[in-house]
């Protein structure tokens, strides 16, 4: 099994602060990894540079192939591998949910119009919104949103996705709806990057779970480790809730 | 106050005052279709990354919008012709149109793209399109959607706005009523009439303009809310 994901020693700083400072950790073909962590110890920040949303200062950072660290970088490439979830759904408000799905591999891949309904279907069928293909996003509910930002990362056919608290929005019985979707993506074989304070599907999902801490790896190891901290920091993590 | 309306010795006149409604609704078309352009331009300018582009295209937004319209034409039909430039009239009325409209659609433009979350843009970036697809799909669309109401508003002003073109001799609906009002001596009648006339046209231009909104925007059509 080879790495899909390598983070070696990056460090990234917004002007004088340094966020993350020495991030290592790889993601396996086929992988999920959880990453916990208090609010503000850079989670969000380690996602972004992979999909390079952020430039890194230094370390080597390389994604399906594409050395993100690299200059040269084919960004439309790379971002054509690495799939990304938001807190805030961001769906296009003036688009339907057919047309949210289908903009990107219309514009990027060139897909022709009469292939993009049968394939926003077929994204939807994945997230169980079938029905929902000619909403308009202000139609649906915060768990429906997430689960159609779901779809339209999936159309694009994705080697990794990536999820950045995509349940931190929604109400507890909403919340169930879109990690029910995440969990059946990760049984199907996806690889991805899960940032999340839901510590039961930490637990249950994820093959390995990252803890952060002021900008670095803290401690790693499988989801069981969550019932057997071997650092303070994650025992009193766990035990304090976020 | 006794004033005997003679409305009848206008009657022969009514060619020339469709002659100028016609041509007064021609040059606020043309001047909205190209105003438009520029303004959109010139709002993705000021938000952009190069400095002298953004100055530029702010200094042109403030200075139009901070002096009077009749003010423009004239510096533009006598600066236009002092550098040897002669225009038709009827296109040197248009470009003083285009010239005023375009920075207050700008501004207009600007405003609607404010509104547009950073995470709308960051999600599009994620999904791989490039910076003018994202301009086009993400930015501008919903911006223009939201903006629509202030933007029709402005062209109807500009409309009524171009009235002042007849100081340049432009023969539009004011034009015609001057020479029309000179030669019948029916003054008050006349722009009784052109009144009327501006009136059903302002009418008329909300009405096309509010098809047009629910042709280019569907949703709005569909749902009926504001974006
Ligand atoms: N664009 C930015 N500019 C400046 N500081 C930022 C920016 N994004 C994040 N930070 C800072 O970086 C730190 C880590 O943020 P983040 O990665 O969002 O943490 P987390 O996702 O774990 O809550 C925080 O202190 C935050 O204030
Ligand atoms: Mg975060």
């Amino acid at each position: 099994m080879s790495a899909v994901v390598k983070l070696h020693d990056i460090h990234k700083s917004f002007g004088s602060v340094e966020v993350l400072k020495g991030v290592s950790f790889e993601i396996e073909k086929g992988e999920v990894v959880a990453i916990i962590g208090r609010s503000g110890s850079g989670k969000s920040t380690a996602l972004r540079c992979i999909n390079r949303l952020e430039t890194i200062q230094s370390g080597t950072l390389e994604v399906c192939g594409h050395r993100v660290d690299d200059q040269s970088l084919d960004l439309r490439a790379l971002r054509q591998d690495v799939g990304m979830v938001f807190q805030s759904y961001n769906l296009f408000p003036h688009l339907t949910v057919e047309q949210n799905i289908t903009l990107a591999p219309r514009r990027v891949k060139g897909v022709p119009n009469r292939e993009a309904r049968a394939l926003a279907l077929e994204s939807l069928q994945r997230v169980g919104l079938a029905e929902k293909i000619d909403a308009y996003p202000e139609q649906l509910s915060g768990g429906q949103q997430q689960r159609v930002a779901i779809a339209r990362s999936l159309a694009m056919q994705p080697k990794v996705m990536l999820f950045d608290e995509v349940t931190s929005a929604l109400d507890p019985q909403l919340t169930g709806e879109v990690l029910r979707v995440m969990e059946t993506l990760a049984r199907g074989g996806m690889t991805m990057a899960v940032v999340t304070h839901e510590m039961a599907f930490a637990r249950r999902v994820a093959n390995r779970v990252i803890f952060m801490h002021q900008g670095k790896v803290w401690e790693t190891g499988p989801g069981d480790m969550l019932a057997d901290p071997k650092t303070a920091e994650l025992r009193d993590f766990i035990s304090n809730g976020l | 106050m006794r004033y005997n309306f003679d409305f009848a010795s206008l009657q022969e006149y009514w060619p020339e005052f469709l002659r100028g409604a016609l041509m007064t609704l021609e040059m606020t078309v043309i001047a909205c279709v190209l105003g438009l352009v520029i303004g959109v331009f010139c709002a993705i300018g000021r938000r952009g990354k190069r400095k002298w582009l953004a100055t530029l295209c702010g200094a042109y937004v403030e200075i139009v919008r901070n002096t009077p319209y009749l003010i423009q034409i004239f510096f533009i039909f006598f600066g236009l012709a002092s550098a040897g430039l002669k225009l038709p009239i009827f296109a040197a009325a248009v470009l003083t149109m285009v010239f005023n409209v375009g920075a207050y659609t700008a501004e207009i433009v600007r405003a609607g793209m404010d509104t547009i979350h950073p995470g709308q843009i960051e999600a599009a970036e994620a999904l791989g399109l490039s910076t003018p697809q994202i301009y086009w799909d993400v930015i501008l669309r919903p911006s223009l959607e939201r903006v629509y109401p202030s933007l029709s508003g402005q062209f109807v002003l500009m409309m009524l706005s171009s009235s002042v073109t007849s100081q340049i001799s432009a023969e539009e609906l004011t034009g015609v009523a001057n020479s029309v009002q000179s030669e019948s001596f029916r003054s008050f009648e006349t722009f009784i009439v052109v009144a009327v006339l501006y009136f059903a046209m302002a009418m008329l231009l909300k009405f096309a303009f509010h098809l047009f909104g629910q042709a280019i925007f569907p949703r709005r059509r569909r749902l009926g809310t504001p974006l």
